[in-house]
């Protein structure tokens, strides 16, 4: 592998696993601060880049398409946590399995209703081509913009968390949830708030993510799961876990696919190594997770004190 | 009774039993026809395409079919195998059609194909046609009416030999039509191969493949990539800067109009190959051509013209035995002579039933009113071409 | 002959005369489907046994329907048709692996537990997906099915629908007797109190351990079943989502009562099909009513006769 490939692959690991990061920042709080399985996490990315897509096509900005998706998945994402998940707090994991598992059949199939199985998304034409990197590396912009967006938005939930008032709420309720309310927290005003902000970062991941991927029904339930990878390595409640947690996912999984299939391809059929290298690497990222859950339940950066 | 009346009613009844039987064995008073195609998702492109030409074809032909009112049932088996083997089983035992037909893509149909022939229902392919039932297992109820899986690329094949390329990386989803295509593209090219990738079916992002591509430096790179896939990657081609370091080869389901549409100008000047091409000079095709922008109010694209010619294949065949469709055997027959004039020109079929037929190259140019079409070179690369498996086929002819 | 005795024996006779009855409406399309329903209703009692009575949730259970499926898939395709080596395959092989990763998986409690069985279920998908010598993410067909003794061949559709209901007669016969008996009644004390059981002296983790191998075991034959039903398999009957529907069918039956895996199987395929008939946007509707199910009637359809019973008994004329 020459040096070039490697940077090439590194950049595309960061790329990668910073999306990852924005909507495992959303669930680590959700499942931290609230004790809540969601599910339903992945819609609400489907449901931005959805928003994404048609806005952009009405107003013939994509601008004007991210920041009105972000606002309205929020309120939407707002809405949902108002009406049915706040019955769901105090109900078990497994009720909360089962309601938001619901709640994705309802959306993918409301999305389905009024927007079809899928929109187009293209990113501005100015920033569609390649970028010279140092080294001699074109580079696709749109995917440096990417990974700009991402660690822009962890610095910035770094300073929320940790240098506001919300921010030390949210930390309270993820340490300990029965603590703070009776030290007279807001609780369920906080709740909403932080369902929000977890479906603006959804709609950000949905939106950019859309030139590169599709647009369509269904996309949340992969990039779901990976998310639940991401948060239970890296401790559930933390940010900088999932932040870490993402990044490794990412390095992991994107390394492992060109790794594990030149290494395969000296010994298979080509058709068999392009299969068995991806599926590998994929199964790494899961056996890590298990064994995260076997020895170190809370993840990398352990958030429960009591 | 006198001995006369008695003979003679017994000959009237017999004349009446022979009457009723040959009304209930023969004509039916309908033609079914089960569609199921990819109608959603990112290569949905292809699915609308092959139906808007077959239900082009049955407009054309006064809603009938060889002269019968012809009943399509449509449906969406959504990119999903054992969505399309239930969609199948529907249609086949519920639904009692008389031929199936429609899907896209070649996992998808070999998965389906099963609850068809092995009940007795004939499959008519507007597409999808692999390798692997071309030779041994080449079966008596699959019928092929657009090409097959390898023929595109062996075509591409020759071209690329025409250019004198002397390196080429290769790239192709991992599922049996993406295996054809480059053992296709193999059996004729005569250059050196650098690289051989395979990605999943249905990926769309493209970064770890490219960035191999960029390291492997070929002279130019092929890639059978159909629907969104091929969308996605030549998008992310052209923002990789790597079309000013290679030359981009496609066969004609990466090339046209469903792709040229979303990817735009950075197709223009684009070499690909087909078996078919909206300017081919013959009188069906330009019938075709005419009515189905008329209709649709779009160009139509390869997958639309294999569409419509299913249509008329079933409409000559159930034309030709008057409609007698409980006659499998007869259908067959009548299938396998393909007296129908095809929008491609020539067509007749090989002993496995996949087509014999030209295969041209095409070149990305302007329409003259701002947009891009395929044009092609009259003289074909390859002429009156079968296939390699057919030598292995034992099916009664 | 209790009133319970008389319907029992009348849902059997009904279960048994279905394809004659089928046939005689000319709808034997649906005997595939009752089929479907069997199939399913055997995983489902699988996961019940899980769920319901052993109180362990696992979103992982997909990963042992589809794994029989494969290990019957592929002794087809390698030409194997022979019932036992079928059933001795799916039995050592699930059960193997259901020991393997419940041995781990039941060092975890809680969420993580709900989190460990759906990343081992991930990684038997992928671990499918790679496998391109079996299809890969293709999937397998397979042309050939397994014969029984006496001739018996699983392509006939009315020989496949009476084996299946053999099975699933002989899952339930053997859950009942289950529930009844000393371990039975160890493992639901065991889901309703573990503190208790444990101070009771319950060997806990070895008493779960066997519930889960027997519920992976069920499950892999129930796939088993399914391939040969099908002719196909693929990865996709490993993803989550599958293990997100058996879960569904387990709570619209009722997790924890005996027929909750039956029932839910034969409500969510039924509901499926007949919102087919009316709209294209059937999950819509069906995720519309696994909300209402979770929410207000959790103890699923089984739950709706007890409940009837208690509305009726308090409504009924005071002592």
């Amino acid at each position: 592998m020459t040096g070039l490939l490697l940077v090439e692959q590194a950049l595309n690991g960061a790329q990668f696993g910073l999306m990852l990061f924005l909507l495992a920042a959303g669930l680590t709080i959700v499942f931290g601060v609230m004790d809540m399985i969601n599910l339903a996490h992945g819609s609400l990315y489907m449901v931005g880049a959805f928003l994404a897509a048609w806005i952009t096509m009405q107003t013939g900005s994509f601008w004007v398409g991210l920041a009105g998706s972000v606002l309205l998945t929020a309120a939407i994402g707002m809405l949902i946590e108002a009406t049915l998940l706040r019955t769901l707090y105090a109900r078990d994991h497994l009720s909360q399995v089962l309601a938001t598992f619901a709640l994705i059949l309802i959306l993918n199939d409301g999305i389905k209703m009024l927007f079809g199985t899928d929109l187009p998304l293209s990113a501005p034409a100015a920033l569609e081509g390649p970028v010279e990197l140092p080294g001699g590396l074109r580079y696709p912009l749109w995917r440096l913009l990417i990974i700009g967006v991402g660690l822009a938005v962890a610095v910035g939930l770094y300073l929320l968390v940790q240098k506001t008032r919300v921010g030390a709420l949210v930390r309270a309720g993820a340490a300990n949830r029965e603590m703070s309310m009776a030290m007279g927290v807001n609780v369920a005003r906080l709740f909403t708030l932080v369902f929000g902000l977890g479906a603006a970062l959804c709609a950000v991941a949905g939106a950019l993510l859309g030139p590169l991927l599709a647009v369509q029904v269904g996309m949340g339930e992969n990039i779901l799961i990976l998310a639940f990878v991401v948060i239970v390595i890296g401790g559930i409640g933390s940010i900088r876990g999932a932040l870490i947690g993402s990044l490794l996912v990412g390095a992991v999984d994107t390394l492992g696919r060109t790794l594990l299939q030149s290494a395969l391809r000296e010994a298979l059929p080509p058709q068999w190594a392009s299969a068995a290298g991806p599926a590998l690497a994929s199964v790494a990222v899961y056996v890590l997770m298990a064994a995260v859950l076997v020895w170190r339940p809370q993840g990398l950066f352990p958030v429960r004190g009591g | 009774m006198t001995v006369f009346a008695r003979s003679f009613s017994k000959r009237i009844a017999a004349a009446a039993v022979l009457a009723l039987a040959a009304a209930a064995a023969g004509a039916a008073d309908k033609v079914k026809v089960g569609f199921v195609s990819t109608l959603s998702g990112p290569s949905s492109a292809l699915g609308v395409d092959i139906r808007d030409g077959f239900q082009l074809a049955v407009k054309l032909n006064g809603g009938k079919l060889g002269g019968l009112p012809a009943e399509v049932l449509v449906n969406d088996d959504q990119f999903k195998p054992d969505v399309a083997r239930g969609l199948f089983e529907r249609l086949v035992k519920r639904d009692k059609v008389d031929f199936m037909t429609g899907v896209v893509f070649s996992n998808i149909m070999l998965a389906a194909l099963p609850e068809a022939i092995d009940n007795k229902v004939i499959y008519i392919s507007p597409n999808a046609a692999p390798s692997s039932i071309a030779g041994k297992d080449c079966n008596p109820r699959f019928f092929a009416v657009s090409w097959p899986n390898d023929a595109y690329h062996e075509a591409a094949g020759a071209f690329a030999n025409q250019r004198d390329l002397k390196s080429v990386y290769l790239l192709a989803p991992n599922y049996q039509a993406g295996k054809d295509s480059l053992a296709g593209f193999k059996r004729t090219f005569k250059g050196q191969v650098i690289g051989e990738n395979y990605t999943k079916l249905g990926q769309l992002d493209y970064a770890a493949e490219l960035a191999e591509i960029r390291a492997a430096k070929p002279q130019a790179l092929y890639i059978f990539l159909p629907g969104g896939m091929g969308i996605n990657f030549i998008k992310q081609f052209v923002g990789a800067g790597l079309g000013k370091d290679m030359m981009l080869l496609l066969p004609g389901f990466s090339a046209d109009q469903d792709v040229i549409g979303p990817v735009g100008q950075a197709m223009a000047g684009l070499f690909n190959t087909a078996h078919w091409s909206p300017d081919l000079p013959n009188a069906a095709n330009q019938k075709f051509v005419a009515e189905f922008q008329k209709e649709y109010k779009r160009m139509p694209t390869l997958y639309a013209s294999q569409g419509y010619d299913a249509a008329q294949l079933i409409n000559a065949a159930v034309r030709d035995v008057k409609g007698k469709l409980d006659d499998q055997e007869a259908v067959r027959k009548a299938l396998r002579a393909a007296r129908f004039d095809s929008v491609r020109g020539p067509f007749k079929f090989n002993k496995n039933q996949y087509p014999i037929q030209n295969y041209y190259v095409r070149n990305v140019g302007s329409d003259g009113k701002g947009g891009l079409v395929n044009k092609s070179f009259s003289e074909p690369i390859l002429k009156d071409h079968g296939d390699a498996y057919v030598q292995a086929c034992n099916m009664p002819q | 002959m209790t009133p319970r005795r008389i319907v029992l024996l009348a849902v059997a006779a009904l279960a048994i005369a279905l394809p004659w009855l089928l046939q005689a409406l000319g709808a034997d399309f649906y005997l595939s489907m009752a089929s479907r329903i069997v199939v399913y209703g055997i995983a489902a009692t699988a996961l019940n046994l899980l769920l319901g009575y052993g109180g362990m949730v696992s979103l992982g259970q997909a990963a042992y329907f589809g794994l029989g499926a494969y290990v019957s898939g592929v002794l087809l395709t390698e030409g194997m048709q022979g019932a036992l080596p079928h059933l001795a395959a799916t039995v050592v092989i699930c059960g193997l692996v259901a020991l393997a990763i419940g041995a781990i998986s039941l060092r975890t409690r809680g969420v993580y537990f709900i989190m460990i069985t759906l990343a081992f279920a991930q990684m038997l998908f992928y671990l499918a997906n790679s496998i391109k010598g079996y299809g890969g993410d293709e999937g397998l067909t397979v042309r050939s099915r397994v014969q029984l003794p006496l001739g018996l061949d699983l392509r006939d559709a009315e020989t496949f629908y009476w084996v299946a209901l053999a099975v699933l007669a002989l899952v339930l016969w053997g859950l009942s007797r289950f529930v009844g008996s000393r371990l039975g009644q160890a493992v639901q004390a065991l889901r309703d109190d573990e503190v208790r059981a444990e101070a009771l002296g319950l060997p806990t983790f070895r008493v779960r351990l066997l519930v889960f191998v027997v519920a992976g075991v069920i499950g892999g034959v129930a796939g088993a079943l399914n391939v040969n039903l099908q002719g196909y398999v693929s990865p996709a009957s490993l993803h989550w989502t599958q293990s997100g529907t058996l879960l569904v069918m387990v709570i619209l039956g009722g997790a924890g009562s005996l027929w909750g895996g039956v029932l839910g199987a034969a409500a969510l395929l039924l509901l499926q099909e007949g919102l087919l008939a009316y709209t294209e946007h059937g999950e819509f509707w069906t995720g519309w009513v696994l909300l209402a199910v979770v929410l207000f009637a959790r103890q699923g359809l089984a739950g709706i006769a007890p409940a009837l019973k208690r509305r009726l008994a308090r409504g009924g004329t005071a002592p």
